[in-house]
């Protein structure tokens, strides 16, 4: 599957308060209202600039801090339908395959706010349609790919009760 | 070839031998979730199909983000987590019981060599007592309530050894703060953090609680400590299991070890609005701040208070600037009562609140108004943390947010220490 749409350019370490904050967080269960206030402490226009399917392409450790599962949610239910980083944090990364939110670790200093990207997802291929280049990515680990393709850990959950790997 | 504490307990609970970088499935000994995180928990257990926890005695919710509840549709996710505790028979805390980290090892739910999850990245904490402990998020957490399992990538360890002796007025705050400016906020990114020497040897059970909670500010999965006699002496008072502490092999395999000497230490802050942008208290000491807090899974406990007295004692808080207190435990606010720490503070001008989170993660208790200069005992200091995108958080020792709050401006705790 192959999947388009323009880039949104944040720096390093961005963290899962500015993801989605917590005066915001603790309210509600209602991701797709969580989801107008998503990065709105880095940029507060961000939900209405994003068309669907666009991406969020960030530097070093995005969303690292608190373990907040809203965070990939609200991305998510922004119509956000992958982040492409240099590095992830590790609880939001396990968060993110959990709840069906796909993510690439590549080297994202050749993205530009705004270029047009293609995504392969299965292959692993970031195609930057703007500059006409192709960006090597990180393959996800096995028991992720397989969360990831059972359509998350509720899924995965639901067909064997338990963790299966095998 | 040895292995680390971390690749030994995660082989224990998982009946493999686990070397860094293996992937296991282990059994859970605690499972812990607090109010921003445990709605969603029980919403993915049941669209799991689930309709048993796999054992009540080993999970607690506790309600500490936004303990008592400041608006109604909290209060509807506060009732859902009391109506999943009393169907399940699981633990829960309620409102000013305390914050989850402090909570979890005070009522003896933790014990050297566990392995827990909670769904709060500061779990982290209980490495301080030689647990694996370590923050999921919801339906990580709903997932090990139903199995009691989880799946870890074991990871490689990064060695804090900690040399010299921390100076009067220097505090395990400031070891931990300053360690981080150096790695910075990713640099144990995956990896297990273990806090070894002389200087973590010295410390409390108490000031070694603080370096734990703080690992993930570095990036990493847990902050794990090896046992002493320290140790077991706290275990054995709070703890409700026989425990088997783990030691790191001699020749066990590190990723990265670091050396440090803190005996020149010197106060350390760290400034908006990252973790890892600390500076030594003198380069920002006379910055204006208008409100102090003390309290938080980080520096909440009864030796942070006694150490905030002491300077506050007989002293009053400049007039203009607020100091908000909240005691990490009911036992710990007991216990201040009694040592009649919580009338000095009452009698500086502060205002007590319900022991739990208290204003730090902005939904309650105190957010600062636009501009505003906060010093905080918490973790975090990013941008809007607090409620307030506008305003500017230090963080700093119990010490240091003392001293400041007498004076309006941050200041070096050591005049203040006889």
């Amino acid at each position: 599957m192959s999947l388009r749409g323009k880039s949104h350019k944040f720096g390093d370490d961005v963290n899962t308060d500015y993801i989605i904050s917590g005066r915001h967080k603790f309210k509600t269960l209602d991701m797709k209202e969580l989801a107008k206030h998503v990065m709105e402490d880095l940029d507060p226009d961000f939900y209405n600039k994003v068309s669907k399917g666009d991406f969020i392409v960030a530097g070093r450790n995005f969303g690292c801090g608190s373990s907040r599962e809203q965070a990939p949610l609200a991305i998510i239910n922004a119509d956000i339908s992958v982040v492409l980083a240099k590095s992830f944090a590790r609880i939001f990364y396990r968060n993110c395959i959990n709840t069906g939110l796909p993510l690439v670790e590549c080297n994202t200093d050749l993205i530009d706010a705004g270029d047009e990207l293609d995504i392969d997802l299965q292959a692993g291929v970031v195609h930057n349609l703007t500059k006409n280049i192709d960006i090597p990515t990180t393959p996800l680990p096995a028991v992720m790919l397989k969360i990831l393709s059972d359509g998350g850990l509720v899924e995965h959950f639901k067909k064997y009760g338990t963790f299966n790997f095998d | 070839m040895g292995k680390t504490i971390a690749e030994k307990i995660l082989s224990l609970k998982s009946g493999q031998d686990a070397r860094a970088n293996d992937i296991v499935v282990a059994d859970l000994d605690f499972i812990m979730g607090q109010d921003g995180t445990s709605p969603l928990a029980i919403q993915a257990f049941q669209e799991m199909e689930a309709k048993k926890v796999f054992d009540p005695a080993k999970i607690a919710m506790v309600i500490d983000h936004s303990a008592p509840s400041p608006l109604q549709g909290v209060s509807e996710l506060h009732d859902q987590m009391r109506r999943f505790a009393d169907q399940q028979g699981i633990f829960l805390y309620d409102i000013g019981e305390g914050v989850c980290h402090q909570l979890v090892p005070e009522q003896g739910h933790v014990v050297s060599g566990d392995l827990v999850i909670g769904a709060d990245s500061h779990t982290c904490t209980y490495g301080a007592i030689n647990a694996f402990s370590t923050g999921v998020g919801s339906t990580d957490l709903a997932a090990g309530l139903i199995s009691g399992k989880l799946w870890f990538k074991v990871p490689e360890t990064f060695k804090f050894v900690v040399n010299g002796t921390l100076p009067p007025g220097v505090y395990s705050k400031d070891l931990i703060l300053h360690l981080i400016g150096d790695v910075t906020a990713d640099g144990a990114t995956y990896m297990a953090a273990e806090y070894v020497g002389p200087a973590i040897d010295a410390l409390s059970v108490e000031a070694r609680f603080t370096i734990s909670n703080m690992a993930i500010e570095m990036g990493a999965k847990v902050g794990l400590m090896e046992a002493d006699d320290k140790t077991r002496a706290w275990v054995e008072e709070h703890g409700k299991r026989p425990f088997a502490p783990v030691k790191a092999d001699p020749d066990a395999v590190y990723a990265q070890v670091k050396e440090y000497d803190v005996s020149n230490l010197e106060p350390q802050v760290a400034k908006p609005h990252t973790v890892d942008n600390v500076s030594p208290i003198t380069e920002v000491a006379g910055t204006p701040i208008q409100q102090g807090v003390i309290g938080t899974c980080t520096n909440g406990r009864i030796e942070d208070l006694r150490i905030a007295a002491a300077i506050l004692k007989g002293r009053r808080i400049r007039p203009g600037v607020r100091l908000i207190v909240a005691p990490s435990s009911r036992q710990v606010m007991l216990q201040a009562i009694r040592e009649g720490l919580l009338e000095t503070f009452v009698e500086s001008g502060a205002a007590v609140v319900t022991p739990g989170c208290g204003p730090c993660v902005g939904t309650h208790n105190g957010v600062p108004s636009d501009g505003e200069n906060v010093i905080s005992t918490a973790n975090r200091n990013f941008k809007g943390r607090m409620g307030n995108n506008k305003a500017f958080i230090y963080l700093a020792s119990p010490a240091t947010v003392a001293a400041s709050v007498l004076t309006g401006v941050i200041t070096d705790p050591r005049d203040y220490i006889k």
